[in-house]
C-alpha cells in the first residue's frame, strides 16, 4: 500500500497493512535546509523542499503544508512575530474593540501573499507526489480564530456577554475559512485539518460548545469540497467526541492528557482518531521510550483501523531530535503492522 | 462558621452571578472580609482549579470565575487594606509569549485570594530581570504557553542567580502541564497545575517564613 491507500483504508475503519503515521513537522524543514524559520517560510520553494526531505528521512504518511497559525492572523491584517526557536506568534489583536466586528469583512484569499505561498506549496507538492501521499492543508476554525483576532480574554468576554456580536463574528470568519479551505483543496491538498482548540472541553463546557463551535463546524465542514479532520491541539475532547463525529469530520486529533483506549471505545466505527503522542515530553525521550510510547498508543487505538499515529498537538516542537523522530518511525513499522502483535497473540 | 464553598463554586461554574453575590454577602455577614475571602472565595477557586485539572471544568469557566471573584474581593478588600500587607513582594509575567490569557487568569485569582502583585505583562528575560531587581520582587509567577518560552525559564533562573536576586519562581502553563518534570529541569521552585495553585503555593511559602 502507498501512504494514501493506507490512510484511506484506516479512515474507512478497516485495517491497512500497518498503522499510518503522521509526523506533523513544520519547523524541522527549516533545520533540514539550514535556514532561519522566517527565511524558510518566506518562499514556497523552501517549504516544498523541506517537506520532501522530511518525507524521505522519516517516512511519514503525509506531507504537511501548514506554515503557522499566525499566517491567518496576517491575512486579517495582523502582524507575524518570528522567533528563532519555535513557531511564530500572532502579534497584537486586529479587533481592539468589539464594535469593530459590526463592520468586519473577511479578507480574500487571492489578496493575501502569505496564503498564496501555501497554495503554491500545495500545488508543487501535488506535482511531486501525485496521489501517493496525502497532502494535509490547515485552517483555523471560525470559532478559534478570534483568539488571534481579539485576544483570548476579550474573546471569552464576547462569548459570554455579547452573543449576537459573537454570531456575526463567527459568520464573517466562516466565509473566510470556507474560501481558504476550498482554495487549498483546489491547489492540491488532499484533506483539511480544521484546528479548533477553543471547541475542546479544556476551553469551553459542552453546553457552550453545542451552541457555538459545534454548529459552526457542521456548517463549515459541509461546505468544504473535500474531507476534514478536526484537531483539538492538545485540548481534551472526551465529553464531546460523539458530537465531534456528528460534525462530519473524518478524524479527531486528541490529547495526550486523555485515555486513548476510552476515546477509541466511543470513536470505533464513527470517527477516526489521530494522536496522541506527547510532543512536549517527546523532547527528551530515548529511542526506547519512543518505542514504548508508540506501542502504547497503537495497542490502545490501533485495532480495527480508524487510527493514525501522531503527536497530540498537530505540530512537533523543533526541540524534538531527529533521533527520536526516526525511533518513532521504526516503532510504527515494528509494532504497527496488521494484524497487530497483541491481536495475533489472542 | 460554615461557609457554603460548594454552592459558591457551583454558582461560579454556572456563571450565576446573582447567586454567587448572595452567597458572598452571606459570608461577609458572618465574619470579616478577609475571612470571607480565605474561607469562601479561595477554597471555591481551588475547587474549580482542581476540576479544571481533572478535565471536568473548562478554561472559560475558570476565567469567568476568577474575573468575578476579583471584582468581589476588590469591593471589600481594597489594595490598601492592612490584611494585604504581610505578603512577599510578588509579580506575574508572561515570559516571551504573546499569549496572555494564562497570566490574566492567575492574576485575577491571586487578587481574588487577597494578594497584591505587580503585573509585568509580557517580557523577555533581560527586561524582566531588571524589573525584578528594581522592584525587589521575592516571588515571581511565570506564565508560558509555548515550549521554547518554558525552556527560557532556565535562562531567567541563571540571570536572577547571577544578579544575586533571591527570587522564588513559580511556573505554569501548557508545557508544564504536559511534562511534569519540566519545571524542575528549568530551575523553577514550584509549578502551578491550575490558576488557583499559585495562591496556595505562595501562601505555603508565607507560612514557612512565619
Amino acid at each position: 500500500m502507498n501512504s494514501l491507500q493506507r490512510v484511506l483504508t484506516t479512515l474507512s475503519h478497516r485495517e491497512p497493512d500497518r498503522v499510518p503515521m503522521f509526523l506533523l513537522t513544520t519547523l524541522h524543514g527549516a533545520a533540514e535546509l539550514g535556514l532561519s524559520i522566517e527565511t524558510y517560510f518566506s518562499r514556497a520553494e523552501h517549504v516544498v523542499e523541506g517537506q520532501m526531505r522530511l518525507l524521505a528521512r522519516y517516512g511519514s504518511d503525509c506531507l504537511y503544508s501548514f506554515f503557522h497559525a499566525a499566517l491567518e492572523h496576517e491575512a486579517w491584517g495582523g502582524e507575524v512575530i518570528f522567533r528563532p526557536d519555535g513557531p511564530p506568534n500572532a502579534g497584537a489583536p486586529v479587533l481592539r474593540r468589539a464594535e469593530q466586528i459590526d463592520r468586519l469583512e473577511p479578507p480574500r484569499v487571492a489578496d493575501c501573499q502569505g496564503l498564496q505561498r501555501v497554495l503554491q506549496t500545495q500545488a508543487a507538492l501535488k506535482a511531486r507526489v501525485g496521489d501517493t501521499v496525502p497532502i494535509i492543508g490547515v485552517v483555523m476554525s471560525p470559532f478559534s480564530l478570534p483568539v488571534m483576532q481579539m485576544g483570548f480574554d476579550a474573546y471569552l468576554d464576547l462569548m459570554h456577554e455579547e452573543p449576537e456580536r459573537l454570531e456575526r463574528l463567527l459568520h464573517v470568519n466562516e466565509a473566510f475559512v470556507v474560501e481558504w479551505a476550498n482554495a487549498q483543496l483546489a491547489a492540491g491538498a488532499t484533506a483539511i485539518c480544521y484546528f479548533d482548540p477553543v471547541s475542546s472541553s479544556t476551553v469551553v463546557p459542552r453546553e457552550l460548545y453545542l451552541r457555538t463551535g459545534h454548529r459552526v463546524a457542521q456548517r463549515c465542514i459541509a461546505r468544504f469540497k473535500g474531507p476534514a479532520a478536526t484537531h483539538m491541539a492538545s485540548g481534551r475532547c472526551a465529553p464531546i467526541l460523539a458530537d465531534l463525529a456528528a460534525t462530519g469530520t473524518a478524524a479527531v486529533g486528541v490529547s495526550a492528557l486523555e485515555d486513548l483506549a476510552a476515546l477509541k471505545a466511543v470513536a470505533r466505527g464513527r470517527v477516526s482518531l489521530l494522536g496522541n503522542l506527547n510532543g512536549i515530553t517527546m523532547r527528551r525521550w530515548t529511542p526506547d521510550e519512543a518505542q514504548a510510547e508508540v506501542r502504547r498508543a497503537i495497542q490502545a487505538a490501533g485495532a480495527g483501523g480508524g487510527f493514525i499515529l501522531s503527536d497530540n498537538h498537530g505540530e512537533i516542537p523543533l526541540q524534538v531530535s531527529p533521533d527520536v523522530l526516526l525511533a518513532i518511525g521504526d516503532a510504527v513499522r515494528r509494532w504497527g503492522v496488521y494484524p497487530l502483535p497483541a491481536q495475533a497473540a489472542e | 462558621m460554615n461557609y457554603p464553598v460548594e454552592a459558591f463554586s457551583a454558582a461560579l461554574q454556572d456563571l450565576d452571578r446573582v447567586r454567587a453575590d448572595t452567597l458572598f454577602l452571606g459570608a461577609l455577614a458572618q465574619g470579616t472580609p478577609i475571612q470571607a475571602v480565605e474561607q469562601l472565595v479561595v477554597p471555591a477557586l481551588q475547587h474549580i482549579g482542581h476540576a479544571w485539572d481533572d478535565g471536568s471544568v473548562a478554561l472559560s469557566q475558570v476565567y469567568m470565575a476568577g474575573r468575578f471573584c476579583e471584582a468581589l474581593v476588590e469591593r471589600v478588600l481594597p489594595p490598601s487594606d492592612p490584611d494585604r500587607k504581610h505578603q512577599p513582594r510578588s509579580a506575574i509575567v508572561a515570559l516571551n509569549d504573546h499569549h496572555l490569557l494564562g497570566k490574566r487568569i492567575v492574576y485575577a485569582q491571586m487578587r481574588a485570594s487577597g494578594f497584591e502583585l505587580f503585573d509585568y505583562g509580557r517580557m523577555e528575560v533581560p527586561e524582566l530581570v531588571a524589573r525584578v531587581q528594581a522592584d525587589r520582587v521575592r516571588v515571581l509567577l511565570v506564565s508560558v504557553l509555548m515550549l521554547p518560552s518554558a525552556l527560557q525559564v532556565r535562562d531567567l533562573r541563571a540571570a536572577l542567580d547571577a544578579a544575586g536576586q533571591p527570587v522564588r519562581i513559580v511556573v505554569g502553563g501548557a508545557p508544564f502541564s504536559l511534562d511534569e518534570k519540566l519545571w524542575r529541569e528549568v530551575g523553577a521552585d514550584a509549578m502551578g497545575r491550575h490558576a488557583a495553585d499559585a495562591a496556595r503555593i505562595v501562601q505555603a511559602w508565607m507560612e514557612e517564613r512565619s
